[in-house]
């Protein structure tokens, strides 16, 4: 074979530039966010099955309170909104106005979290704790697995703070602003499911 | 109440409820001495390899190049020698039940107690499953898949080190029981109320061990998704990837689908434990069938994660070995995706018998039978790749046409299982238990084997011995129908399964088969380790090139074994069988130009999570709250830390490319420039 | 009947093969034997296929075989519109007889369905009232109590031949499954449900009975009797239990429920009548709570695992009294 064949075949078959590197952590995380959505897929399905179990116990319209509620979905909510501007700021290069929203949005989710300490702590002083009744447990742990995501997603927050304060708005430091985004606003979703599954639904009741 | 190894009140801060009477090897009785002669073969075994490890001063060349490893080809052989291992554990306990079941009739009440011949099945069961199905498939994806579509790694090099070491600690809870405690007695998906009422800590074992192997299986399946969407070499189409890495692409997603739900269930089960709940109590409102549906929904699902990436071996290994292209790679593709979203469809066949009514169980019976015919469809595929075709009847095409008559009668078993009424008969009987070994066997282990013998040398540069080879597979072939035939025959006797003692002596001869049926098998499997052994030292006499059995696909087109960055240029492809189009066009490998590679360095931050979980996990099971606490903390800090480090990767030079391109093991005529 | 040729096509290698009887290809009750048949139906319609393939793989390999040069050989061919559609559509169309038969007979042969004939061509008489069974799966032992008769037995049965049996069958702590091979099967029994069986038994005999759910240390000896016996035979059974003497009441139940590894048979010649139901309601000691008091507003737990598993069948159960939807939770009894 004469060399001009070699080096087509060599053309044809293989990229003799290094090809650019990818980035497949957005979607990775994406794809992470649809598997947790299977955890409270499941967790909503053990609510749907047991949460008319009282047992004798106290059933959700008896220990569900809706004032409480609104401060805690206003909360959340109201946080989704400052976290987008700080993704807007984020596009602009702004170190320090990411940081302020940032910062806010961890205030108003660590606020929700507070209250749902309070209302737990309420319920379980009050004789309505997660070993009550299989109502009681799935409530427990549906809601307290979101606010376990919450409270993670607030110590991430936390960390990703002092990286951007020290190691500016890098590329990998965009990348995991956009994957906390992501979780965030993924969390939001989830909130208003077990707010009209559990809370409006169960007061209905 | 079923367990009586524990007492609640005998705990302290320091150990937890962990006590001296909490080590079976120092119990007076047989059984303790069973474990203690086992725990003191593993002391020394234990001791004589990390001896030699140290003589050899190979623990810094371990560290380095493989603990710490973030190359997917070193990961996959990690997981190799894990499922190995696991294996000889998970044999070890089906051998001793077959030994309790061809002895324990009328006064012999066997060698093994209820409660310990239990937990051997407990752990038999999810042994098998976990750590040495999942073990064997997630490695022969991490070995093959990157390199099937001309990829340097896997999209995440790190999180790929952490799930193997989080499997890794899984295998070890399971390990630990043995000698620490005892193990579930609650069957292999710990069903409710065994593993609610039981006492003490082998349900926690179980749950722990199972949730880091979980949580490592979830983590390679988001891994192995965006490898192979984002990854692949340029112009491979989604319709011109190989069926293997079709078949890891639909099982990632249905790991993605699926483990989520495992995850949730046995958190469940371990709030019902740890704190009192009532998920699936039988009071307060709890609901064991919830957890058998959970369970299920995961379970089900499970069973075709582990075929659907065998489906892919076969389907590499039949063109192979017949010269020819796959038949209806588009029928094959299109049966994969069908049965990956039918499998989400059909759980509720493991428990018709429960009495959800004649519609639930027909739609579950039709969608069950429903499966069949993709299934079906791939049999015949493979059937006419191999018409007018030259087939080479090497030990990987022996494995296949062994798994093409076991698995043909696993799945006509199955499809009698799946008729709602023939299954109120046939639920729980050994029948079930020998259809669903014939399908995991006849399906998933020779096929395991098939794909070993067929990219061993592609990891290695030398084949595996064919005598020995030859050797385990008839020795598999027929102590499988030795083990299982009887079993078949006394399901339809009407003998149920998970008996520790019969009172109906007419059994025992069958048994006695099925027992020497294992041995046969115990003799393939020590047959498969001899032909590692003697082709270790044969290895110069067994020595291949890159591309021994004129292979169609891109794992063939580099050396064997591959440099750590795959290919020194990415491959560019046209066709379907994309090394046999380069072949065919007069392909020949550059020996200059190269550039400089950009690769993921290694961490040890893998290590370090998994081990802290591990420990977090431990302190768990034996109620040991300051270890639990503590190594808890030290996971989030050492997840922290990770995050810190921003330098991940580097180069290797262009200079050390050049010098691998030029010193590799390419000595095949195929391979163009070398010949 | 083409059944009956099957069946003696696949017992007689098997049995000679075995030389015991194959309880579930000639089971001795009819609910059974209707199984069996669909299983032994089925499992003939899928040898259309499976057994052609399983010759062609061994004649396709063996022809094809490298060393034989005088066989077609086509490095090229990979496709074929005709083949392909054929490989889908044989399966396929396998899939759609044995579905159909399948939907069909799992409609008939639910165990929540009461029965209409006790044997073929003989349907259940207008004047036959059918045995009522109430069955509890305890630790690790069976109870059965018969209404109708005032006793109750541990860990044996019977019945008289050709009489329907309506069993309804509940656990008190494992979740078990009554099964009789030869009779009708199985069903599981579980805690705060119950389950519903209909049965009968054609030849009189002296059969196996077990839990076919794994439940903890004692599963293996929860074994049980089934006789099926002529009428006379019966009443005898039904005298003998009454002389015996004995009372089953609350304080006797809770000794008899504590766990306890092979029990030998016993009777009771009298029980306390609402004692099933109390056991169904999780109503025996203090620390459980009562289901019926727990949820004046009706068994939730199962109208939620009925929203889990979909609707229940209209035709498959006629009477209403017999159709709580599947495996539920208690109601009011």
């Amino acid at each position: 074979m004469s060399s001009t064949a070699v080096d087509t075949a060599q053309s044809r078959f293989l990229c003799l530039e290094e090809p650019h590197a990818h980035n497949g952590t957005l979607l990775g995380f994406w794809i992470y966010l649809m598997s947790d959505c299977f955890i409270f897929a499941s967790l909503f399905a053990c609510y749907a099955v047991l949460g008319t179990n009282t047992a004798g116990g106290p059933s959700a319209a008896q220990v569900l309170d809706l004032h409480g509620l609104a401060i805690n979905t206003a909360l959340l909510l109201v946080s989704s909104v400052t976290f987008g501007f700080a993704m807007l700021e984020m596009s602009r290069r702004r170190k320090g106005a990411v940081l302020a929203w940032l910062a806010v949005s961890g205030l108003l989710a660590a606020g929700f979290v507070t209250l749902e300490i309070r209302e737990f702590l309420g319920m379980i002083a009050e004789g309505a704790g997660p070993g009550r009744s299989a109502f009681l447990s799935s409530f427990f742990t549906l809601v307290g697995t979101h606010g376990l995501h919450v409270s993670v997603g607030i110590l991430w927050l936390i960390v990703l703070m002092v990286q951007v304060g020290k190691f500016g708005l890098s590329e990998a430091n965009i990348r995991r602003l956009q994957c906390l985004s992501m979780f965030w606003h993924f969390l939001d979703l989830v909130w208003v499911g077990v707010f009209s599954f559990v809370y409006l639904s169960g007061v209905l009741r | 109440m079923l367990e009586p190894t524990t007492h609640p009140a005998a705990r302290s801060f320091l150990f937890g409820r962990l006590t001296l009477d909490s080590l079976p090897f120092l119990q007076p009785d047989l059984e303790g001495r069973i474990v203690l002669v086992t725990f003191i073969a593993v002391c020394l075994g234990g001791l004589a390899i990390l001896g030699l490890i140290t003589k050899k001063r190979l623990w810094g060349y371990l560290w380095n190049e493989w603990f710490t490893s973030v190359d997917h080809k070193k990961l996959g052989i990690m997981y190799m020698i894990l499922g190995t291992v696991m294996l000889l554990r998970g044999f070890a306990d089906a051998l001793m039940m077959r030994a309790q079941q061809a002895i324990a009739f009328g006064p012999n009440m066997g060698y093994l107690p209820p409660e310990h011949y239990d937990q051997i099945f407990t752990a038999h069961g999810s042994i098998m499953i976990f750590f040495v199905a999942m073990a064997y498939i997630v490695g022969l994806i991490n070995y093959v898949m990157p390199l099937q579509i001309g990829s340097r790694d896997v999209a995440f090099p790190f999180l790929n080190n952490l799930s193997f070491w989080f499997t890794f600690w899984g295998a070890i809870t399971f390990m630990v029981s043995l000698f620490v405690g005892s193990f579930s007695t609650a069957g292999w998906l710990g069903y409710p109320p065994v593993s609610e009422l039981q006492q003490g800590p082998g349900v926690d074992y179980y749950i722990w061990g199972l949730q880091l192997s979980g949580v490592g299986t979830l983590l390679s399946g988001v891994n192995f998704v965006v490898t192979i969407i984002k990854m692949r070499a340029p112009g491979m189409t989604m319709m011109k990837m190989p069926v293997f890495t079709w078949t890891s692409l639909c099982t990632s997603g249905l790991i993605i689908a699926t483990f989520p739900v495992l995850t949730a269930t046995l958190f469940l089960l371990s709030l019902d434990r740890y704190i009192g709940t009532h998920f699936f109590t039988s009071d307060f409102g709890g609901n064991v069938m919830m957890y058998i549906n959970l369970i299920w929904v995961w379970g089900h699902p499970e069973v075709y994660i582990l075929i659907l990436p065998i489906f892919g071996i076969y389907s590499e290994i039949v063109p192979t070995f017949s010269g020819k292209p796959l038949f209806g790679y588009s029928s094959m593709v299109y049966a994969t995706c069908a049965i990956m979203i039918l499998s989400y469809l059909v759980w509720l066949h493991h428990f018709f018998t429960m009495g959800s009514g004649a519609d639930v169980n027909s739609f579950f019976s039709l969608t069950t039978m429903i499966i069949s015919i993709p299934t079906g469809v791939k049999i015949f595929n493979w059937l006419f790749t191999m018409y007018r075709g030259r087939v080479q009847f090497t030990v990987p095409m022996l494995w296949t046409m062994g798994f093409l008559f076991t698995f043909t009668i696993g799945g006509m078993t199955g499809v009698m299982l799946s008729v709602a009424p023939a299954d109120f008969l046939l639920h729980n009987s050994l029948f079930l238990i020998a259809h669903f070994h014939n399908v995991i066997i006849g399906g998933v282990v020779f096929g395991v084997f098939a794909g070993v013998n067929y990219w061993f040398p592609k990891a290695f540069g030398f084949k595996l011995d064919e005598s020995w080879g030859r050797a385990s597979f008839w020795f598999w072939q027929i102590g499988f129908w030795l083990a299982f035939g009887p079993l078949y025959i006394m399901g339809l006797m009407g003998v149920t399964r998970r008996l520790s003692h019969f009172d109906n002596p007419a059994l025992q001869p069958y048994f006695i088969v099925a027992a020497v049926g294992a041995g046969l098998i115990a003799l393939g499997i020590a047959s498969f380790i001899i032909q590692i052994g003697v082709s270790i030292l044969r290895r110069k006499q067994y020595a291949v090139g890159g591309d021994p059995w004129n292979g169609r696909t891109l794992e063939w087109a580099t050396s064997s074994p591959p440099p750590a960055y795959n290919f020194a240029f990415v491959p560019n492809v046209h066709e379907r069988d994309a090394w046999m189009d380069m072949k065919r066009h007069g392909y020949r490998r550059p020996l200059e130009g190269f550039n400089d590679i950009h690769m993921p360095s290694n961490t040890a931050s893998g290590v370090i999570i998994g081990t802290l979980s591990f420990l977090c996990c431990f302190g768990l099971i034996w109620y040991i709250w300051w270890l639990a606490v503590a190594s808890f903390v030290g996971v989030i800090v050492a997840s922290i830390a990770h995050t810190f480090n921003y330098h991940r990767d580097y180069h290797i030079p262009k200079a050390e490319v050049d010098s691998f391109e030029h010193s590799g093991n390419w000595q095949d005529a195929a391979q163009g420039a070398n010949a | 009947m083409t059944v009956k040729r099957l069946r003696g096509l696949l017992l007689l290698p098997l049995a000679l093969l075995s030389g015991c009887h194959l309880a579930l290809l000639d089971p001795a009750g009819d609910v059974a034997r209707q199984q069996s048949d669909m299983m032994i139906v089925t499992t003939a319609i899928i040898s259309l296929i499976v057994v052609p393939v399983l010759v062609a793989v061994g004649v396709i390999a063996w022809r094809y075989r490298a060393s034989n040069k005088q066989a077609h050989y086509d490095a090229h061919w990979d496709h074929s519109p005709s083949l392909e559609l054929l490989v889908w559509a044989a399966p396929l169309l396998i899939i759609i007889a044995v579905g159909a038969i399948t939907w069909i007979g799992t409609h008939q042969l639910d165990p929540y369905r009461p029965l209409t004939r006790v044997a073929p061509g003989q349907p259940v008489a207008a004047d036959v009232k059918p045995l009522e069974v109430d069955v509890v799966s305890l630790r690790w032992k069976w109870l059965f109590f018969y209404p109708q008769y005032g006793i109750a037995t541990v860990n044996q049965l019977a019945a008289p031949v050709n009489r329907p049996i309506d069993f309804k069958l509940t656990g008190d702590a494992m979740m078990d499954a009554f099964s009789v091979p030869e009779l009708a099967g199985m069903i599981y029994t579980m805690p705060g449900m119950q389950t519903v069986l209909h049965a009968v038994i054609n030849k009189p005999g002296h059969y196996r009975g077990f839990s076919a759910n794994y439940s903890g240390a004692g599963f293996t000896d929860m074994r049980f009797t089934f006789d099926g016996l002529s009428q006379q035979d019966f009443d005898q059974w039904i005298a003998k239990a009454r002389a015996a003497g004995g009372t089953l009441d609350l304080q006797a139940y809770q000794k008899l429920r504590q766990p306890q590894r092979d029990v030998p048979a016993s009777s009771f010649a009298s029980f306390e009548p609402d004692l099933f139901t109390r056991i169904l309601d999780r109503c025996i000691d203090a620390s459980q709570t009562c289901m019926a008091e727990a949820m004046p507003a009706a068994a939730h737990g199962g109208e939620a695992m009925q929203d889990m598993s979909g609707t229940h069948g209209d035709h498959a159960a006629p009477t209403a009294a017999e159709k709580p939807a599947s495996t539920q939770a208690a109601e009011t009894h």
